[in-house]
This record gives structure tokens, C-alpha cells and sequence, in this order.
């Protein structure tokens, strides 16, 4: 999967979660909780929205790989292409 | 509450889902009902932590963002003011902190730079934390601040709007309450606290959800340090991987089939009120009284504690719900006494007793209510009243206690490791707070723990 996809992927998800925030320039590689304003509940709607959209399952010791998008693309590509070839 | 907004984020997370309420309306201690055509809202005076729309990290938009609402799901009116009464003071706040600021300066000026330090200390402070061990307020707030009277002042609406402890309270609570009154602020649906139960409702409903009105449990049943199900009082079991309990901590305890813990009644609450509602022919605004809740105290020093009498006259809390703001096309205004009251002595009396009782206290009420409108006994349409007794009848609450235990459970957990606190006993305050709680909970314990 490509690297624009899980980007786009992880913005809808945060356009959902937080649909006040202002994605029209979100920096790939600083932690998104720090760009906007996200604590930990937030993040945890992340990995839940994973899970409910796309089953995709994130054990809670690698929540810090989500930590930027470029850390969603690395981390969950591979998921995604699991996902996709079962 | 609690129960609704845990019930939302897990049955939007595709968990089956289903509350049991042992009353036939929502809310427990929030609620509302009709009586001779007119709605009459129970609890909720305002809704606590209001904050502008550009303010993303407070509890609100927090708890918003969590249960997919909007601000406008909420219909919240901000509050025209509100102020805090002792003899011969006034202190007025707003949802515009400068307002309090302003008037510590007149008139407690030797506090100024000290209330500030305090101030600057509470803004930081993590007062969601769920491993916050106990401090006295009372002390720290002694730390920073010079006069007695003001200390006084600054607890008496935290006090009133939380305090499940007598005469202290938690610092970490005490921080909380600070926020979410003074430092954000009060606001309000027009309809009352309907309005946001019956948004949750929809909401978790709209998800999946299941709702079961007039279910009261029987008993928790356990096997091995795990709950399995609720045996409800109709006879009917339910199954369960997990349960969550806004019935509070020794209620939930005791409906458990396994050997009771030792029997403990130190930290059983006891804070209870008194509420006479009375209905003006016209909104008090245009009687003259524009504040949307005072806090009064008779004396310097306010005494939060359960009484010896079946109410405690010196302090109290007035709230006016038309009073806020988009509220002034109504005609009838509604003007709302709160006062401590004593649980034991209310529930001693007969029924014609506690019949005579409540119709003393609405003599005592209308009498009262001339301190804030001239003539306000030949304004007053309808009136009506709960007691220690009601709240006890209606939330299961042991001693009619409004704030629950005042030992906080704040990780929920319980004995059984399967069956989880929220709302008034896991620690979290206010309205705003049961909902935070019941989300927390349903997110740490249910949606993470697996």
C-alpha cells in the first residue's frame, strides 16, 4: 500500500475524531500530538477507528509508532497489505 | 450519565452493549419530570466547564470529541453571572475569569499577588491523574492565601458543586472544581438536563445500544474473583464479560454474591440537600435578581457538613435557570434553593411527619426568597421539593448522599477484576465529570484491555 494512502488514511480518521482540527497542513514527520493538539484519548480513537474500519489491530505497546504520520506509514503499511492479501 | 457515555464509546466500538437503569428515567441524580404540566429538572443546575469553541483541550470539547457530539448537540446558553454571598461581600464570577480576578483586587487587595500565585500553581496542575494521593485543599489554599474569608469564599460554590468530604476537600478535587467553575464556567441547555440525556440516549441507541428502563439488579454474580452476569430483579440473568457500575462503590459491593469485604462505614458519604423549586409568574430578571446561581453563607467561616437538624439554613445555593442566556423568552422562571440537609432525620419521620416537614420548609423557602426578590411569596405560581429521602429513593444512594463516598475509587477498579467503577465514586465531578468517568473507564479498562 502506498505511503499516501495510510496518510490519507490516519487524516480521514483524525477528521472523524476531531472534526475541529485544522489538517490542511500537517507535517509528516512531527508528532501529530504536538501539530494538534491530541492527548491520549485521542490517540486511542486512532487505533480504534483502525481496528473498526479497516481490522487492523494495534497491541498497546506500539501506540509510539503512531506517533507521526511517517510512523503510521512505516508501521501500518504492512498491516494494511496483510490485511489486503487475506 | 456515566453509564451513558461509557455505553456510547463501546457500543460505537461494536461491543454489545447493554445499560440496565433501575429507574423509568435517565440521568440518576440528573434528571427531570413533570408535574401539573410544568418540567422541573432534578440535580443539574448548570452544566460546569464551559469554554469558547477555540478552547480544544479542556474537559468539554474533550468529552465532545469522544462521544461524536457537537457543542450544539448540547444547546448549551452561557450564564449571564454568578456570585459568591457572605455578610457584608460579594464576590462575582463569570465565564470571563477577569471578572473574579477583578473583584478579589477590591476587595480582598492584600490577597491579590497571592491569590494569583495560587492560580498559577492550579492551572498546571494534573487533576485527571488517576493515582493523585489526598492533600487537604484547606491547608494549601492556607499556603497561599492570607485571609480566612477568602479561603472561605473560593470553597463554598467548589464545595457545594462536589465535595462528597465535609468541611475539606481533596486538593486534586478542589483543583478540579476551581477549573471547571472559575477558571472555564457555567452553562446551560435551554431545556434543561433533558436535553443532554436525550442526546446520549440517541446517540447510544443510534450505535446499538441497549437500554433497559425500570431493571433494577438483583445481584452481581461472581465465580472466582470475576463477575459473569447480573441477576436482575425481575429474575431474569444476563451474562457479561464485563460490568460497569455508576451505582456507586458499597451499593455495587453489596449486590455481589461473593464474601462481603469487612464491613466498613467511615467512607460511606454523607452529604446531602434539600431543594425547594419554586415557579415565578415572571422571569426573576425582570424582579430585579440577574444572577444565574449565588452561593450564600450567614457567616464568616461556612461549615460544609452534614447537619444535626434535618436542614442547615446558613449556606446554601440559589440558582435561577432563566438566568442564563437565549433562556429570556420565557414567561415563568424558576428559582431553585439548595440547601445541606440531614439524611438520618428526614428518614426517621413518618409519613405525615416528613409531609409537615416539607410544607414547614416551604414556608421557610418563601420567606427566604424575599432576601432576593420583594414580594416574592405573592410571585410564586407552583413550588415543589426533594429531600435526603427522594434522592436516596431515586439514586439507590446510601444516606441520599449527592457526591457519594468521599474516599474516590479514581482507577475504578474493584475487587472482582472484571467489574469497574464510574461516575460519582470513581472521583471525577460535575456533569461533565460523570461523563469523563464513564468514558475513562470504558476506555482503560474495556476498549485498551483488549
Amino acid at each position: 500500500m502506498g505511503d499516501h494512502s495510510v496518510k490519507d488514511i490516519i487524516l480521514e480518521i483524525i477528521a472523524t475524531i476531531a472534526p475541529d482540527a485544522d489538517l490542511s497542513d500537517v507535517k509528516s514527520d512531527v508528532r501529530l500530538r504536538d501539530q494538534l493538539d491530541m492527548d491520549s484519548m485521542d490517540f486511542l480513537d486512532i487505533v480504534m477507528e483502525l481496528r473498526k474500519r479497516y481490522k487492523i489491530e494495534v497491541p498497546k505497546e506500539d501506540y509510539p509508532s503512531l506517533a507521526t504520520l511517517d510512523g503510521c506509514v512505516s508501521y501500518l503499511a504492512p498491516k494494511f497489505d496483510a490485511v489486503a492479501t487475506t | 450519565m456515566s453509564g451513558l457515555a461509557a455505553g456510547i464509546r463501546l457500543a460505537y466500538y461494536e461491543r454489545r452493549v447493554c445499560i440496565v437503569e433501575k429507574h423509568y428515567a435517565f440521568g440518576g441524580l440528573n434528571s427531570y419530570y413533570t408535574l401539573d404540566g410544568r418540567q422541573f429538572d432534578v440535580g443539574l443546575h448548570a452544566v460546569t466547564n464551559y469554554v469558547p469553541s477555540n478552547n480544544r483541550s479542556a474537559p468539554l470539547p474533550k468529552l465532545l470529541r469522544q462521544l461524536r457530539l457537537t457543542r450544539e448537540d448540547f444547546g448549551l446558553c452561557e450564564q449571564s453571572f454568578s456570585e459568591i454571598r457572605f455578610p457584608g461581600r460579594r464576590l462575582r464570577f463569570s465565564n470571563d475569569f477577569s471578572l473574579l480576578e477583578q473583584e478579589i483586587a477590591q476587595q480582598f487587595p492584600r490577597d491579590v499577588d497571592n491569590f494569583q500565585r495560587l492560580v498559577a500553581h492550579i492551572r498546571p496542575f494534573d487533576d485527571v491523574r488517576l493515582d493523585a494521593t489526598y492533600q487537604s485543599a484547606r491547608k494549601i489554599l492556607g499556603e497561599y492565601l492570607t485571609d480566612p474569608r477568602l479561603i472561605e469564599m473560593l470553597l463554598c460554590p467548589l464545595m457545594y458543586y462536589g465535595s462528597a468530604e465535609e468541611r475539606d476537600m481533596d486538593f486534586t478535587q478542589f483543583v478540579t472544581m476551581f477549573k471547571s467553575i472559575f477558571l472555564e464556567g457555567f452553562a446551560r441547555p435551554r431545556e434543561g438536563v433533558r436535553r443532554i440525556i436525550t442526546t446520549l440516549v440517541k446517540k447510544f441507541r443510534a450505535h446499538g445500544g441497549k437500554l433497559m428502563m425500570s431493571c433494577g439488579v438483583e445481584r452481581i454474580e461472581t465465580s472466582g474473583g470475576h463477575v459473569t452476569g447480573v441477576v436482575l430483579e425481575s429474575g431474569d440473568a444476563l451474562e457479561a464479560d464485563v460490568v460497569l457500575s455508576s451505582a456507586g462503590y458499597h451499593e455495587t459491593m453489596s449486590l455481589c454474591d461473593d464474601a462481603p469485604e469487612a464491613k466498613r462505614t467511615d467512607d460511606v458519604g454523607r452529604i446531602s440537600f434539600v431543594e425547594t423549586i419554586g415557579v415565578l409568574d415572571q422571569p426573576p430578571s425582570t424582579l430585579g435578581h440577574a444572577a444565574a446561581i449565588v452561593f450564600f453563607n450567614d457567616s464568616d467561616v461556612f461549615e460544609y457538613a452534614v447537619p444535626h437538624e434535618l436542614v442547615d439554613l446558613r449556606s446554601g445555593v440559589v440558582c435561577c435557570p432563566s438566568n442564563f442566556e437565549r433562556h429570556d423568552d420565557m414567561r415563568e422562571g424558576p428559582f431553585r434553593v439548595t440547601w445541606l440537609a440531614g439524611y438520618d432525620q428526614w428518614s426517621q419521620l413518618d409519613d405525615s411527619a416528613y409531609a409537615a416537614a416539607k410544607a414547614d420548609y416551604r414556608e421557610v423557602f418563601l420567606r427566604f426568597g424575599d432576601q432576593y426578590i420583594p414580594g416574592f411569596a405573592n410571585h410564586i405560581i407552583a413550588t415543589d421539593m426533594f429531600t435526603p429521602k427522594t434522592i436516596r429513593r431515586y439514586t439507590g444512594h446510601l444516606n441520599g448522599a449527592v457526591y457519594g463516598s468521599p474516599y474516590k475509587r479514581r482507577d475504578g477498579r474493584t475487587r472482582l477484576s472484571n467489574l469497574f467503577l464510574c461516575g460519582t465514586d470513581q472521583g471525577y465531578l460535575g456533569i461533565i465529570g460523570a461523563m469523563l468517568s464513564g468514558i475513562t473507564m470504558a476506555n482503560n479498562h474495556i476498549l485498551m484491555g483488549d
